[in-house]
């Protein structure tokens, strides 16, 4: 192999598996770390630069980065990451002095958001600090989109979001309740420079079988969500059906627990492996009794008298891969009320399709996937109204790179010039053996959260459900976090094969060998290295033998233990940072 | 000091050996030798022979002198018997450990300096008596412990760190054994366990004594310009006389075996040591030819290493005593010590 070029920005992000996971590039051991320290609002800020909404997402996240933890490889189970980044937000101190200060002079520019979700909200967080007057045109009486109405008040309480939401608007937005745009040429009549559409995915998909419109006891998941968020809606049938197995269904299942329901069924054609809820979501509405029932197609309605009384399945058996299915027989489930959680679709009814703004299949507009632009230049999407139902973290991130297209739009510099990524790496070493993290492992197992006991849950949806981590939980968990942000970093030419940090190393990442191809190298290691999806690190020539010294990062506990044995200091931990480009951070051309 | 003993976190996919035990398991305490110290790749290397081997940790003894080679027996091992000894005075112990009981694994780790200087007259007797033990001398030319005086392995004309140089003649620990009735010789390097871990294995299997002689630089007062026991230096001028093979009882001998110099020797437990490749006229079984073959590489200024003289034929301790088959420490005390009564009948007539 060539020798690793070390000086390409994902080589040593990749190391950091959470951060490479996080669509946004979270920085999660070094808040971590800052945990650890007692310093909260550091840990806060320094999430907020990159994902904006702390708060919300240490209870909400998606949480990409947790499936790739490094640690699991190790121990079984990721890191607490989401839990601790809650943990930075209930903790954290006053933020005025922290936030970016905004111009009081204002550039000029003018740039509207339609749909105050977390997409538009971070747009406007990007360009408030750079003078830019932002309009938020919002349709219903509350600013958050989805986050407000559709995930329930007992996973995200009202304040957290009403805080998060305020910190973004208090910087001068001029956010517009009530305000439906009902036609993108008016709007673009208009005096802006820009339009970024952060509409979401607002429609939810119909079940359209016999007796779908004969009952007003059949409802959709993401309305019905909504209804109950704005208090329209305050009970249900005891017997619910709820049809798919997604996270909407979570959410629908578990509010209707707390409404009124008490035998509730989540009613899924697959079998439990191919599920799309995510692990914790099904856990929790385990825990609070929801029976979830695999392999039932939904074929018809059951209603007597004009009244729902139960819905119709069939039986089926699945093959291997879940492909192809026989239906064994057909039953009927009583009930009171179903609820459809079956998706979510993209509708546009309000952008006229002669403005030369292209809208393709399945009414998803062609947007560029790396500037947001669409066919029509200066009007930018984001969120799920561009790539279609996704998560509040791909939300904030289509959001920063929008506000990055759209500075460049109005600076004049083409949009597909994108600011380029740093990387700051800072040696750790501190003393001949000590350094500035705490480098060694700690055997705890992951921290259960705690949730508030099941009789006093269901009294009321705003009770939230996790109680957070204590004191001591947090003291556990922050420990296990293996800096995998500490990097490695060899100099060949120091190296005098003496062999120490080979014979070190707790995990077998370190070997000295005859150089060959990847596949053979992989073969060839103190221990081989199966998992093809982190990379080998492979050194220049060693100056003593002609060989390489060879790493494979897929274990590697970043204990420093290699670059504490070597007598040479050729291998040094050095803290690797990620310097994102952000709105803020683009550099302004020089009018010539 | 390092900042922090070695994680007991382990590689998910480590290998266990017929006992169930990873190479981990073979691990001892963290060492607190100079970092790069040839001496811990010395260990590293007997760790992973012993796991190999898969010997029982109890069934080893760990037996040493003084000196920072004499240290390293605390760290491999954690699960066997050891005693460190005074100062060159570790053969005797050995002795009386491999004479009260013949099964253990001895295990002796040992200095230039305490093996070639104040242990010298210790070592040559423990020869004589070819007792059943593994004998390492991590040689580094110099008196670790006590700060880079020149040891009686020194080579002439190699300096201090300073720039004095040595003037003295070596004592070279192959030549002592050959000369003295040793029936198990090697030389390694702490910068080869590829070399180093089936002689290891060997050794282990040998009955009688068996001699490693490992160069193993020491980073701190002898790995510079000048020195002859660097890593440099050795790697400049290591010439591996034999290449051997240790094969284990059950396994078959595989491979292409060239015709020309090539000598399988059987070992008493059923295993075979196979050189597979010695230089022209080279039989590592003829104590003469070994000499010369020896000699002349020192003239050529060679740093010769392998496995290099081996006698599976002599006979040990224990059969030179014709004591029981049984360890001692396993016979009841009635009948190893019969009383007063019965030795009146034996001795002092
Ligand atoms: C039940 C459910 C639970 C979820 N749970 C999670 C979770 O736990 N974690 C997670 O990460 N994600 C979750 N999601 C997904 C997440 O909420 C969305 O991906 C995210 O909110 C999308 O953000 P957005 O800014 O693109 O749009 P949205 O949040 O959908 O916001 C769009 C806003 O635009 C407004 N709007 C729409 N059309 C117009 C118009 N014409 N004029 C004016 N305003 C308009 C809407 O009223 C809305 O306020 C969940 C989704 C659902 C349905
Ligand atoms: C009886 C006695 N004399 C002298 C010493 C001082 N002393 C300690 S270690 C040592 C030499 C060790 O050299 P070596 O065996 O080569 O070990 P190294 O440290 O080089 O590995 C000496 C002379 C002692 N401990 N005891
Ligand atoms: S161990 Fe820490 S730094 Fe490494 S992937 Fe997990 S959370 Fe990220
Ligand atoms: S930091 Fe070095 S010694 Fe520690 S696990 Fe990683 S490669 Fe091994
Ligand atoms: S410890 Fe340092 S000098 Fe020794 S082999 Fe490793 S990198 Fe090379
Ligand atoms: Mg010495």
């Amino acid at each position: 192999m060539n020798p690793t070029d070390t000086s390409d920005p994902n080589y040593f992000h990749r190391v950091v598996d959470c951060q490479w996971a996080c669509p946004a590039h979270t920085n999660v051991p070094e808040y971590i770390r800052l945990i650890a320290q007692g310093r909260y609002t550091d840990a806060y800020m320094s999430n907020r630069e990159s994902n904006v909404f702390p708060g919300i997402l240490g209870r909400t996240c998606d949480r990409p980065c947790e499936p790739a933890c490094r640690r699991t490889r190790i121990d079984g189970s990721p890191v607490a990451i989401c839990r601790l980044k809650r943990v930075a937000s209930d903790l954290r101190g006053d933020l005025t002095d922290r936030l970016p200060v905004i111009p009081t002079t204002k550039s000029g520019r003018r740039v509207v958001c339609i749909g105050a979700g977390p997409a538009s909200l971070t747009v406007a967080n990007d360009l408030m600090p750079l003078g830019y007057e932002v309009v938020i045109l919002e349709q219903l009486d509350k600013a958050g989109g989805l986050m407000r109405t559709n995930i329930p008040a007992f996973r995200l309480p009202a304040e957290t979001l009403d805080e998060e939401i305020a910190t973004i608007v208090d910087m001068g937005v001029d956010l517009r309740l009530n305000t439906p745009v009902s036609s993108l040429r008016s709007l673009l009549a208009q005096d802006f420079d820009a339009v970024f559409i952060g509409t979401g995915a607002p429609r939810g998909k119909d079940l359209d079988i016999p007796g779908r419109h004969e009952s007003d006891r059949i409802h959709i998941g993401i309305d019905w969500l909504g209804s109950v968020a704005f208090g329209h809606t305050d009970k249900i049938g005891e017997r619910v059906l709820i049809i798919g197995v997604g996270n909407t269904a979570m959410d629908c299942c578990r509010s209707s627990l707390r409404l009124g329901g008490t035998a509730i069924k989540v009613m899924a054609r697959r079998p439990r492996s191919f599920f799309k809820a995510s692990s914790w979501e099904l856990e929790d509405a385990e825990e609070e009794g929801v029976e979830i029932i695999v392999n039932h197609a939904p074929t018809r309605f059951v209603l007597e008298d004009g009244q729902l009384v139960g819905m119709e399945f069939q039986r089926l058996e699945w093959d291997e891969q879940a492909r192809h299915s026989t239906v064994i027989d057909t039953v009927v489930i009583p009930c009171d009320d179903v609820i459809l959680a079956i998706g979510q679709e993209n509708a546009f009814p309000w952008i006229e399709r002669d403005l030369g703004l292209e809208v393709g299949e399945w009414d998803m507009p062609v947007v560029d996937p790396v500037t947001f632009q669409s066919s029509l230049p200066g009007v930018f999407f984001g969120g799920d109204s561009a790539m279609g139902p996704k998560n509040i973290i791909w939300a904030v991130e289509h959001g920063h790179q929008a506000a990055i297209s759209i500075h460049n739009h109005c600076e004049g510099t083409a949009v597909s010039s994108r600011p380029p990524q740093g990387v700051n790496l800072v040696s750790q070493k501190m003393g001949l053996t000590e350094w500035s993290y705490h480098n060694d492992y700690n055997p705890s197992t992951r921290q259960r959260m705690q949730h508030v006991e099941l009789t006093r849950r269901f009294q009321s949806i705003g009770t939230e459900v996790e109680v957070g981590f204590s004191a001591e939980q947090t003291a556990r968990e922050v420990q296990r976090c293996l800096n995998c942000d500490i990097q490695t970093v060899f100099a060949a030419p120091l190296c005098i094969e003496c062999d120490a940090c080979i014979d070190i190393c707790p995990v077998q990442c370190l070997t000295i060998t005859e150089n060959g191809d990847e596949a053979d190298l992989r073969t060839r290691l103190s221990a081989p290295a199966k998992n093809l999806d982190q990379a080998l690190y492979v050194s220049a020539v060693l100056p003593h033998t002609g060989r390489v010294m060879v790493k494979d990062e897929d274990l590697c506990v970043h204990c420093g233990l290699c670059a504490e044995r070597c007598p040479t200091a050729a291998w040094d931990m050095q803290k690797f940072e990620l310097l994102i480009p952000l709105a803020v951070s683009t550099p302004v051309p020089v009018a010539t | 000091m390092p900042s922090i003993v070695k994680p007991l976190v382990t590689h998910p996919g480590l290998e266990r050996n017929a006992l169930g035990l990873t190479i981990r398991d073979y691990e001892g305490g963290m060492s607190t030798l100079c970092a790069g110290c040839g001496h811990d790749s010395v260990t590293a290397a007997i760790t992973h022979a012993l796991w190999e081997s898969d010997t029982p940790p109890h069934m080893i003894a760990k037996l040493s002198g003084i000196g920072c080679s004499a240290k390293t027996a605390a760290y491999f091992a954690r699960g066997a018997h050891g005693f460190n000894g005074c100062h060159g005075r570790m053969p005797p112990i050995a002795t009386g450990a491999s004479a009260a009981n013949r099964d253990l694994l001895c295990i002796g780790i040992s200095g230039d300096g305490d093996s070639l200087s104040i242990g010298l007259g210790h070592l040559a007797h423990l020869v004589r008596r070819n007792v059943r033990m593994v004998y390492v001398i991590e040689n580094n030319g110099v008196y670790g412990l006590t700060k880079g005086q020149f040891s009686a392995s020194a080579d002439v004309g190699s300096t201090t760190k300073r720039g004095e140089a040595n003037h003295l003649q070596p004592i070279d620990p192959m030549f002592l054994g050959l000369s003295v009735g040793a029936t198990f010789l090697a030389r390694g390097f702490s910068g080869d366990k590829r070399q180093l871990v089936p002689i290891f294995r060997a050794a282990m299997a040998h009955r009688g004594l068996a001699i490693i002689d490992v160069i193993s630089p020491c980073v701190t007062f002898n790995d510079h310009e000048g020195s002859t026991k660097s890593y440099l230096f050795t790697r400049q001028h290591d010439v591996q006389m034999t290449v051997t093979d240790f094969v284990p009882p059950a396994e078959e001998i595989t491979g292409i075996i060239p015709d020309q110099g090539v000598v399988s020797i059987p070992m008493h437990d059923g295993a075979t040591l196979r050189f597979r490749s010695v230089p022209d006229g080279y039989d590592p079984t003829d104590r003469l030819a070994v000499i010369e073959h020896l000699m002349s590489a020192k003239g050529r200024g060679e740093i010769v290493t392998g496995l290099l003289y081996v006698d599976e034929q002599s006979s040990d301790l224990h059969e030179l005593g014709n004591t029981t088959d049984k360890p001692l420490t396993q016979v009841p005390y009635e009948k190893l010590c019969p009383g007063s009564a019965a030795l009146a009948g034996v001795g002092f007539r």
